[in-house]
């Protein structure tokens, strides 16, 4: 194994030293748990960085290390049967883990204050590690057996840091309705990987791809691959909240803010566009369709939803679903660098987004606890509004954070955005369907107008309440810091030196199309091609989305701001619609009346099965039991004692009449021996 | 009238059946023996009748001669026991000593 590897080996196991710490001892180092996590994930983030650098500057385009876990040794169609399993750093694996390890720090670093005094302070930082151990571990394995058992370890401790406060009863749902809903997904995920072994016997990315490569169709049949894909994207779906599993997401957000910022904006839900990324090679121009379209659905849906929404982190939430649809597009129409740079960007400053309501929740919470006030919701964009001048650095974070997410120019999420926006033209391009670019520009600007309105109501304007104003502070250094930290990566520099297009600078350069796999007739667009046309299109995709976005932030200034459109007016206009989406788009209710009714009733159904007819089965089986018991019992009393009883009843009959023989006196013994005597003679002689 | 073996035998026969008779019958322990010595000798009857009508062989005396021998150390230990009988229960009415029943 090559040095670097090692180093790689030494950041996925750091966090899991640093939770096994906090979880046998943090009871015992209370309140420096939370220096101690941090200090392990700081150490973690330098590796990172340096093994990033190393990587860069390398001429190697993989590292990889596999050894053979278990060896059957037997041989199936000429394919040895064995599982192969190892860790490789490419340069994605190498960017993912920047990512990872410097918002898991920076969650560390921000939290150290945001979760001061908290009942489970240890735990919380316990699971922070597990949490990033299992993100590292998805994003470092080279073959899907390894990547399937940290994509459940994700899991869990995604559903531990949601029900952190479990004493609160929506804390402890949602943690399961994640749970559960991931499970869906993860349920085709495991069947794709059932697919895939039993074609080709290995589950290594690159072992499957030289298989697809040289010719090797699972069952001989492409739409076997097609479906192999879709079902791998199964797990994506889940876990990056695809429309039609993207409910669990907004429910998460019960959870602390940090972990929203860590878990549900930057990595776990990453997670799923990351699988996408590394199962790209193998994906078919149909399944690449189909993944195109549900990134769009996703994107559309969610961003709608968020429009009407009042909750800072449920606005949040739905953007990040909408974000995550637009990464996920964006891979599926095949502007792989475009999404997996949007994956990128989109971390730091959604992170960010998060890290900084959790600092506005922080100052609303200390104020209206100030006040004694316990009804007023300190999530509430309505309650909030005049915040900028009481917390400046929040303030001017978050505008930077928003201008990112609207795709402004000279912002990273300008560079990313526009890239996948030209790869939707692109698309439409070679093969008409339109309808994707329209809904990314759609979505641009619906993303630019419901971002600039939380801006302005929750930070400008004035404040409604004078007391509770007066209480406002901005946020301790340790929460302020990382919040400065990620506007700066927020900016265009750190992506490219053009801060127009991103097609020149170092991730585009570094994080190359991968080569498909597929063969030419079910492959989509060939990348030369492909790349050329987005070329072709990126003044045209520039062009329109700083337009729309423009106008989206224009037309949220001219409603929040100036006023001159009245929204409650438009609320009244459209009732019907803005209770639709408010009650976004009536999806849990829609869930709750089939699949958690059905399941319900299936249950009820179970249950009534289980009482009736199993229980009296065994009743039965008692009953008959204790039947049987009693006849034996009466047969044992009655005729085997009346038996024992007979014998010992005649022995005793005989003995009273023999004792009477028994005279003591020895002349009538004498009498019977002669009578004896006699009658034997008779019977001789006589 | 000649004497013959029937007769010896007859007499023989009534004195067995006396003996037997006074060993049923008496109450008295020293009857009961006496009756043993008749039955005894009854049988010495009949061993020296037919030593005399079957040739005069010796080997009948010598019966005869041997059970008088085991009739005396017969009643030499009977006595004894009776005695005993006597020292322990006060009497020698046989019907009165029935402890072998219980």
């Amino acid at each position: 194994m090559i040095p670097q590897l090692t180093i790689a080996l030494a950041i996925l196991f750091i966090p899991l030293v640093s939770f096994v710490i906090l979880i046998f001892f943090g009871k015992r180092f209370a309140e420096k748990s939370g220096l101690i996590g941090t200090a392990f994930l700081g150490a973690d983030l330098l590796l990172s960085v340096y093994l990033f650098f190393s990587k860069m500057f390398s001429e190697d385009k993989v590292w990889d290390f596999t050894f053979t876990w278990i060896d059957l040794h037997t041989v199936i169609n000429s394919i040895p049967l064995k599982l192969d399993i190892g860790i490789m750093v490419d340069n994605l694996t190498a960017v993912m883990l920047v990512v990872v390890t410097l918002i898991s720090f920076l969650v560390h670093l921000f939290s150290l204050e945001y979760m001061k005094g908290d009942v489970r302070y240890s735990r919380y930082y316990a699971n922070l590690g597990i949490f990033t151990f299992s993100m590292l571990g998805i994003v470092v394995t080279n073959n899907y057996l390894l990547m399937y058992v940290f994509w459940e370890l994700v899991g869990l401790s995604s559903y531990l840091l949601i029900g952190h406060w479990y004493e609160k009863k929506s804390a402890a749902d949602a943690g399961k309705k994640a749970f559960i809903v991931n499970r869906v997904g993860d349920l085709g995920f495991f069947i794709g990987i059932m697919i895939v072994w039993v074609q080709f016997s290995t589950l290594t990315f690159s072992g499957i791809f030289s298989a697809i490569g040289g010719g090797n169709i699972p069952f001989g049949s492409t739409n076997w691959l097609t479906a192999a894909g879709l079902l791998i994207f199964c797990g994506a779906i889940g876990k990056s909240a695809q429309f039609p599993l993207h409910v669990w997401l907004p429910d998460a957000m019960e959870g602390p803010t940090p972990v929203s910022a860590l878990i549900h904006a930057a990595t776990m839900v990453a997670a799923g566009v990351y699988l996408v990324a590394r199962t790209f090679p193998m994906l078919t121009a149909d399944a690449l369709l189909v993944i195109a379209y549900f990134g769009a659905v996703t994107a559309f849906i969610a961003a709608t939803i968020a429009i009407v929404q009042n909750d800072i982190k449920k606005i949040l939430a739905y953007s990040t679903v909408s974000q995550l649809g637009y990464m996920v597009m964006g891979l599926g129409v095949g502007a792989y660098t475009a999404g997996v740079m949007h994956l990128v960007t989109h971390a730091a400053f959604k992170a960010g987004l998060f890290l900084a309501s959790g600092s506005v929740i922080h100052a609303m919470h200390h104020a209206l606890h100030h006040q004694g006030d316990h009804h007023t919701d300190a999530q509430d964009i309505r309650f909030m509004g005049g915040l900028k001048s009481k917390m400046p650095i929040t303030f001017w974070t978050i505008l930077i954070f928003t201008l990112a997410i609207s795709g402004v120019p000279f912002t990273s999420g300008f560079l990313s955005k526009d890239e996948i926006l030209a790869g939707t033209l692109a698309f439409s391009h070679f093969n008409g369907h339109t309808i994707i670019p329209i809904i990314g520009f759609f979505v641009a600007g619906l993303t630019a107008f419901y971002m600039f309105r939380m801006l302005i109501v929750a930070f400008m304007g004035e404040h409604q309440n004078k007391e509770r104003i007066a209480h406002i502070h901005e946020s301790p250094r340790v929460m302020t810091v990382p919040l400065m930290v990620l506007a700066a990566l927020s900016f265009f520099f750190f992506f490219s030196l053009n801060p127009l297009s991103a097609s020149h600078g170092w991730f585009f350069e570094k994080m190359t199309y991968p080569t498909v796999a597929v063969p030419a007739t079910v492959a989509a667009t060939p990348t030369e091609e492909f790349v050329e046309e987005i070329h072709h299109q990126h003044n045209l995709a520039m062009i329109l989305s700083v337009g729309i976005a423009g106008l989206g932030i224009l037309l949220a200034f001219t409603t929040y701001f100036w006023k001159k459109i009245s929204a409650d007016a438009f609320e009244k206009a459209l009732k019907p619609v803005h209770t639709f989406l408010y009650r976004k788009w009536y999806f849990d209710e829609l869930y709750d009346a089939t699949f958690v009714a059905a399941t319900m009733g299936i249950a009820k159904i179970l249950a009534w099965f289980d009482g009736a007819i199993v229980d009296g089965i065994v009743n039965g089986a008692g009953h008959v039991t204790k039947f049987i018991a009693v006849v034996s019992g009466k047969f044992d009393s009655i005729v085997v004692d009346g038996l024992v009883n007979f014998t010992a009843f005649t022995a005793g009959i005989s003995g009273r009449l023999l004792r009477t023989v028994q005279t003591g006196k020895i002349q009538t013994y004498i009498i019977f021996a002669i009578a004896g005597m006699m009658a034997l003679m008779m019977f001789y002689i006589g | 009238m000649t004497i013959t073996l029937t007769h010896f035998l007859m007499i023989s026969a009534v004195l067995f059946s006396l003996g037997l008779f006074a060993v049923i019958t008496r109450r008295n322990a020293i009857m009961v023996l006496m009756g043993i010595e008749l039955i005894l000798n009854s049988a010495n009857i009949n061993f020296l009748a037919f030593s005399r009508y079957s040739g005069m062989n010796i080997e009948g005396q010598m019966a005869a001669i041997f059970v008088i021998i085991l009739a005396a150390a017969e009643a030499a230990i009977a006595l004894a026991i009776v005695l005993n009988i006597y020292k322990r229960f006060n009497t020698v009415n046989v019907d009165e000593i029935s402890i072998l029943k219980d």
